[in-house]
């Protein structure tokens, strides 16, 4: 038996310095002996518990002895049989509070690093030559795919796997949904994007982008004019929302989402070479603490503001980030300012962001989501001078295909309603997964949806 | 992919496009809009529907150069494509009363004014267009819209044809009752002054206004909320819940402030191109 070590073997990182002037990937992968080394840390449970906390049940285990065992290209086999994103989710993962947190190693050292090894094993693959083409999908029943984001890309590769020629409709002109606009190239890179699209290409997946389900086409023109037979639904939870306070609307205040897309979609961060602007001062405040935040501050900092601060009513107990996305910002130099509350955003006389007024906060009893409720300091107000505010707060589903899609049910939220065990929709033969029926939540939960739902709509079409 | 199929120069700077579309023309409506992207690495910019042909499956857009994405896009030919053309975006245009409704063009807005007015009279309103322009040869689509309205009123600056004056002058005439009368509703369309103009105008008349707003749109389907506008103290999105507004309840000094938020950054992307293609001569 080897020794098994109680760390996880260290992911290799560019240095904070460089990396926060780029968008270079933060994260330099596992070369062949690390991972090899982190491999053989797994216990071989019985029990494999680590499978029960990742979403799209990977065979966690088997996947790890294989790479310990030399066998990458079996590896990458078992991996892609049960999760088509591989390289993405081994990037995006929370896996600290999914499979890596019930590793039984887990309970007295530090569990193994099943997120850097699905990494290595993906990334391994995207290095080799391509194999034989893949069997084309044959089965009679087509299937539609609304949005390319994780969701709809896992359930287009799910259903062409098992055999159903699947059509995605992306409204953007260029797929990945929030993998392509939201989540930056220093955390995933464009070019694993487009690879693993790529593989889904060769499985037979068509995309279509520049159209609009809702607006180009309906959803019942899906049905009755183009012959598909069921249709999925993955239209994510892109409504940003705003705080409602004053000077929201000043020149110099972005939804996360506009000032992301901005570097993403449009690669600001080569203006003027690509043509779209982004407007970034020297210092710039985000407002929440969630991964987007995340995301957004040291993005600014890359596009050249010298300060990033995360402003955040709760302390950073509650803060939804991943530990790992917090830990690099802070090794950036981003500044964080816990239990505090914009209350406004202040202008000059040409209506350009000078500052954001705060109220300082202090925890209270529990609010309905558990988490201690911030409470107002009296008297606490002042002033942080900033030129640009970017509000990171959340999502909601995106309207525009319930608008104009009778019959289509939601709740009081605009998620969509669902049947919990088929991810049927109030309307037959309509399925919905991801952030369009559970509100902003994690690339992984899409994909875990979008898996479950393809091996429903198979056995409803094939019944 | 939209495939150019007629190009005509309306004005030295504003160009008219139609273009093979036909899944957009099948689902278009009066008032709504497209984005395009011309290159790989441009811009998405919003652009009105001028007009459509669901038979024909195609699309009019007519696009004034003024920066560097529009340069791009009026420097196609007839058979080369637009890489991206995205829609129809946005609410089409709802006008509930009927009668007399006057339509204002202002610029290249005149253009928008085409299908618009089409549905309007063919649904039986008594309709009207005023453009303007500063001289006779800047007024574009005259014999075009002729054939949508009742009445066409030419404004000029230097008064080369038809009214002497601003496209407003002629509305409080006609509000006063001169010409064709007095309208039942009116919608302008066109630069930001112009249809704050006509704004101001109508106020105290009583008269329903619409203004078709055009912020600075990215994706164009709510995504980005940075076609925010404030309209009757509540912030909308320009995208999914325009492009037309209640006139007389938008705030104009934002929606202008927000509009001129890259200027500089336009202008040095101008200069870039400009400089790219005096290179390029030179070569």
């Amino acid at each position: 038996m080897p020794l098994k070590r109680v760390d996880k073997t260290p992911m290799p990182e560019r240095d904070a310095v460089l990396r926060s002037h780029d968008f270079f990937e933060v994260n330099e992968g596992y070369n062949i002996a690390r991972a090899q080394f982190e491999a053989e840390r797994c216990l071989r449970c019985q029990d494999p518990v680590c499978i029960d906390g990742c979403p799209v049940k990977i065979p966690i285990p088997d996947f790890i002895h294989r790479v310990a065992a030399g066998d990458m290209a079996g590896a990458a086999k078992v991996l892609r049989s049960a999760n088509p994103l591989p390289a993405i989710c081994g990037r995006v993962c929370p896996q600290e509070s999914q499979c890596e947190e019930q590793c039984h190693i887990g309970t007295r050292f530090v569990p193994v690093a099943i997120g850097y090894l699905e990494r290595f094993v993906a990334d391994w693959e995207m290095n080799q030559e391509p194999g034989e083409e893949p069997e084309q999908p044959t089965r009679p029943e087509k299937v539609a795919i609304i949005g390319s984001g994780p969701a709809g890309l896992v359930c287009a590769g799910e259903l062409a796997r098992l055999g159903h020629p699947v059509t995605i409709f992306e409204g953007l002109h260029a797929a990945g949904g929030v993998l392509r606009y939201g989540i930056p190239e220093f955390r995933l890179p464009k070019e694993v994007l487009d690879w693993e699209i790529e593989q889904l290409k060769r499985l037979g997946v068509t995309i279509e982008c520049n159209i609009i389900v809702g607006k180009t086409i309906t959803l019942d023109d899906l049905f009755d004019e183009m012959g598909y037979a069921a249709v999925f639904v993955g239209t994510g939870a892109g409504l940003p929302q705003f705080m409602g306070i004053p000077g929201e609307n000043l020149n110099g205040v972005y939804s996360a989402n506009e000032f992301l897309t901005r570097v993403n979609l449009m690669h600001a961060n080569d203006f003027p070479s690509a043509d779209t602007p982004v407007m970034v001062g020297r210092r710039v405040a985000v407002i929440g603490a969630g991964n987007t935040a995340m995301d957004t501050v040291r993005t600014a900092l890359r596009v050249g503001a010298e300060k990033g601060m995360i402003v955040y009513r709760r302390s950073d107990q509650e803060m939804t980030a991943r530990v790992e996305e917090h830990h690099h910002a802070i090794e950036e130099g981003v500044e964080f300012h816990w239990l505090t509350n914009p209350v406004e955003v202040l202008g000059n006389e040409d209506g350009w962001v000078t500052g954001l007024k705060c109220i300082k906060m202090k925890l209270g009893e529990p609010d309905d989501s558990g988490r201690a409720r911030p409470v107002p300091i009296e008297g606490s107000e002042f002033v942080f001078p900033v030129d640009n505010v970017v509000l990171s707060i959340g999502n909601k589903p995106n309207p525009l295909l319930l608008q104009t899609t009778k019959g289509l049910e939601a709740n009081k939220w605009g998620c969509l309603v669902v049947e919990d065990e088929t991810a049927q929709t109030s309307l037959r033969r309509v399925f919905a997964g991801g952030d369009a029926v559970t509100g902003a939540a994690t690339v992984i939960l899409a994909a875990g949806a979008g898996k479950s739902a393809a091996a429903t709509i198979h056995r409803d079409l094939c019944e | 992919m939209a495939r150019i199929l007629e190009k005509r120069s309306l004005t030295p700077v504003t160009k008219l496009f139609r273009v093979d579309a036909p899944l957009v023309a099948s689902a278009a409506e009066p008032g709504q809009f497209v984005i395009v992207r011309v290159r790989e690495g441009g811009e998405r910019i919003p652009l009105t529907i001028a007009d459509y042909d669901r038979d024909a499956g195609t699309l009019t857009i007519v696009v004034q150069e003024v920066g560097t994405t529009t340069k791009y896009l009026g420097a196609l030919e007839v058979g080369e494509e637009i890489l991206d053309l995205v829609g129809p975006l946005g609410m089409a245009l709802d006008i509930p009363a009927e009668g007399h409704v006057v339509g204002i063009g202002g610029g290249f807005g005149a253009a928008a004014l085409l299908c618009l007015m089409r549905e309007l009279s063919a649904r039986g309103d008594r309709t009207t267009i005023i453009i303007g322009a500063r001289e006779k040869e800047l007024l574009i689509l005259i014999d075009e819209l002729t054939e949508v309205c009742d009445n066409l009123e030419l404004c000029t600056d230097d008064g080369s044809t038809g009214f002497k004056g601003f496209v407003t002058e002629r509305l409080a005439q006609l509000i006063a009752g001169e010409g064709p009368g007095r309208p039942d509703s009116v919608v302008a369309i066109g630069p930001m002054p112009m249809m704050r103009a006509v704004t101001e105008t109508t106020r105290d008349t009583g008269i329903p206004t619409l203004v078709s707003l055009d912020p600075l749109m990215i994706d164009g389907t709510g995504m980005c909320g940075g076609c925010r506008v404030t309209i009757n103290n509540e912030v909308k999105f320009a995208c999914v819940d325009g492009p037309f507004f209640d006139a007389h309840q938008v705030d104009f000094d934002e929606a202008m402030r927000r509009n001129k938020m890259y200027v500089a950054q336009e202008q040095a992307s101008k200069n870039r191109t400009a400089c790219q293609s005096i290179a390029a001569e030179q070569t």
